[in-house]
């Protein structure tokens, strides 16, 4: 598992993080260093583990299907970097 | 009075002996004095402060205080608070003004604790040292050339330096214990479930829990019993009684069965920090403990295993930051993804960014099985290490760190150095366990200063009253708790 600078920008388009050739290139180092830690995980036999998530064991509650929030619109509008009549702003997607 | 404890503190309320306002002033004070150094808090609005202890001392005059009304507390800033600007230690949260209050704001806001301003964190929580913060580094009251640890380091630093009575942090893989220990504090973080998360800027949600940061363990539990219980806002917060967990504090430790990971004492961990930490040990012995030697052998792992799920859970949580509903937004951008990609390349710091990058490699198709599904199987074993351990002894202890603080910027250019950090307390997040540190000494640097050493307490799953009667049996009989840096006066 060696990755070049060019899965660096791969993964970084996957996450939409834009890196320049040259932040690539030094991400790359860090991220090897820390694959490579990551990497003693396969000598260990895992055959028949269930995979653990929280300790518990818990399930998922449910709750009955009716409103119970309000409508707090503006207030959250009132963060938001571009908004127009309580809708949020982002740049043209359809032609 | 700013070495009293919250306990101390809340009788001179209750006694009219002063005013919370005036109790808040004199933090507030302090806060002008120290902060621009220490760097401990990122945000204060006095104006609410001093209002919330006006509110307060209108309870106490009738009569409805209870054990923390009153009290000035700092709220690490990954809490969200209605009408506080909540930064995370981020650039993307800088103009973010709280639209609602977390779980935790809202539990200590009802008992008329006063919100004494946000305290400094890592960026998302996502540190050692407290030096990835958008807002600067924070000085280490102890030797301010030092860290004070992360990613709760602000709340650390406030307490140590005597800012504020306790603070409250948050412990995805250490955060509040590793702080703890470097700044000479006790901190705990709870079995998971216990508090909510609700309102508390996700990290890694399968790990990430809350707990109170203070002087002493008989204060720990006055938090404890604030800041747990049932939150239906929070899908893994556990339904269970409401518990006080002041109630086992006089317990005596007689026959309280100790049990000594052989792998918290061997390769890796610093002389001077054994050394302590076998004193206290030793101090246990005399209190009656019994001591076990037992194995935690899947300890090694829970680095890379760690290293695989936070990352994981992180890029997940993170996606929504995108400059469309709140956070940082690109200036200068072209298309709808340029702007998601710009606005998230300006908006997080390189920690943040490598992290992300971790977990959408480990997430991506292919690797799936090898690694996310690989770290959980792997999660079970260190669980029934732990398991395994609790048949023998009652609880554990070990080293919280593997060395007393180190100098800024001595491993901010390392990630894996500094993950290394995290050997002695990731391995409680990955179970679920509680974990708490105390202050058990001292070990002296090169340049002759006195840097605290923490003794790290494991409990099983919701033993949280046993280990503070643990704590607090210790700190009946030593003083390390109550020791104060210098040039804080």
């Amino acid at each position: 598992m060696s990755l070049n600078s060019a899965d660096i920008k791969r993964i970084a388009h996957l996450a939409r993080i834009e890196v320049s050739d040259t932040e690539a290139e030094a991400t790359l180092t860090k991220l090897t260093g820390i694959l490579g830690l990551i990497e003693q995980m396969q000598a260990v036999d895992t055959k028949g583990i269930v995979p653990m998530s929280h300790s518990q064991d818990v399930t998922q509650r449910l709750r009955e299907d009716v409103v119970t929030e309000t409508n707090q619109r503006e207030l959250f509008q009132s963060i938001a970097p571009a908004v127009k009549e309580g809708l949020y702003l982002v740049p043209k997607v359809i032609e | 009075m700013i070495n009293k404890s919250l306990k101390q503190l809340g009788a001179m309320l209750q006694g009219k002996e002063i005013s919370s306002v005036e109790m808040t002033q004199e933090f507030l004070n302090r806060i002008d004095r120290l902060n621009p150094e220490i760097n401990a808090f990122i945000t204060l609005d006095k104006d609410k402060t001093l209002a919330q202890a006006k509110h307060a001392d209108s309870l106490l005059a009738a009569g409805k205080g209870t054990a923390l009304t009153g009290l000035p507390i700092g709220q690490k800033d990954i809490f969200v608070a209605k009408g506080w600007r909540t930064t995370c230690g981020s650039k993307m949260l800088e103009t973010f003004i709280g639209p609602y209050d977390a779980d935790i704001i809202e539990r200590f806001d009802c008992v008329g604790a006063v919100n004494l301003g946000k305290t400094n964190m890592d960026e998302f929580a996502m540190g050692s040292s407290n030096e990835t913060s958008y807002y600067g580094k924070v000085q280490n009251p102890w030797d301010r050339s030092r860290v004070p640890g992360g990613s709760s380091g602000g709340s650390a630093a406030a307490v140590a330096a005597r800012l504020c009575a306790a603070a409250t942090g948050t412990d995805t893989g250490g955060s509040i214990r590793q702080p703890a220990s470097l700044c000479g504090l006790s901190g705990l973080k709870p079995t998971y479930g216990l508090a909510s998360r609700f309102g508390m800027i996700a990290f890694a949600s399968s790990l990430d829990q809350s707990g109170p940061m203070a002087k002493s363990c008989e204060d720990m539990a006055l938090m404890m019993n604030v800041l747990t219980g049932f939150d239906k806002r929070d899908s893994t917060s556990l339904n269970r009684e409401k518990e006080d967990y002041a109630r086992d504090l006089n317990k005596p430790l007689a026959g309280l069965k100790v049990g000594l990971p052989k792998e918290y004492f061997s390769e890796g961990l610093g002389a001077d920090v054994a050394k302590v930490v076998n004193e206290a040990i030793a101090e246990y012995k005399k209190l009656g403990a019994q001591i076990v030697d037992i194995s935690l052998p899947n300890t090694k792992l829970s680095i890379p295993v760690y290293y695989v799920l936070a990352p994981a859970e992180a890029s997940s949580n993170l996606s929504r930051f995108d400059g469309v509903r709140y956070g940082h937004r690109a200036k200068e951008h072209g298309d709808l993804m340029d702007m998601y990609c710009k606005s998230r390349a300006e908006g997080f710091g390189a920690e943040v960014k490598r992290r992300i990058l971790i977990g959408a490699y480990v997430l991506s198709a292919g690797y799936y099985d090898a690694y996310y599904i690989k770290a959980q199987q792997i999660r079970r074993l260190i669980a029934q290490d732990f398991e395994n351990a609790f048949k023998q002894c009652d609880i554990i202890m070990g080293p919280t760190a593997p060395s007393t603080a180190f100098k800024a910027g001595e491993k901010a250019d390392d990630p894996v150095a500094m993950y290394l950090q995290d050997i002695y307390t990731i391995a409680v997040n990955l179970a679920g366990l509680p974990g708490m540190s105390i202050p058990a000494g001292f070990a002296p640097s090169d340049d002759g200063k006195r840097l605290p050493v923490g003794l790290q307490i494991i409990g099983n799953y919701f033993d949280e009253a046993r280990m503070l009667n643990a704590g607090h049996a210790y700190q009946q009989v030593t003083d390390w708790h109550s020791q104060m840096p210098e040039g804080i006066e």
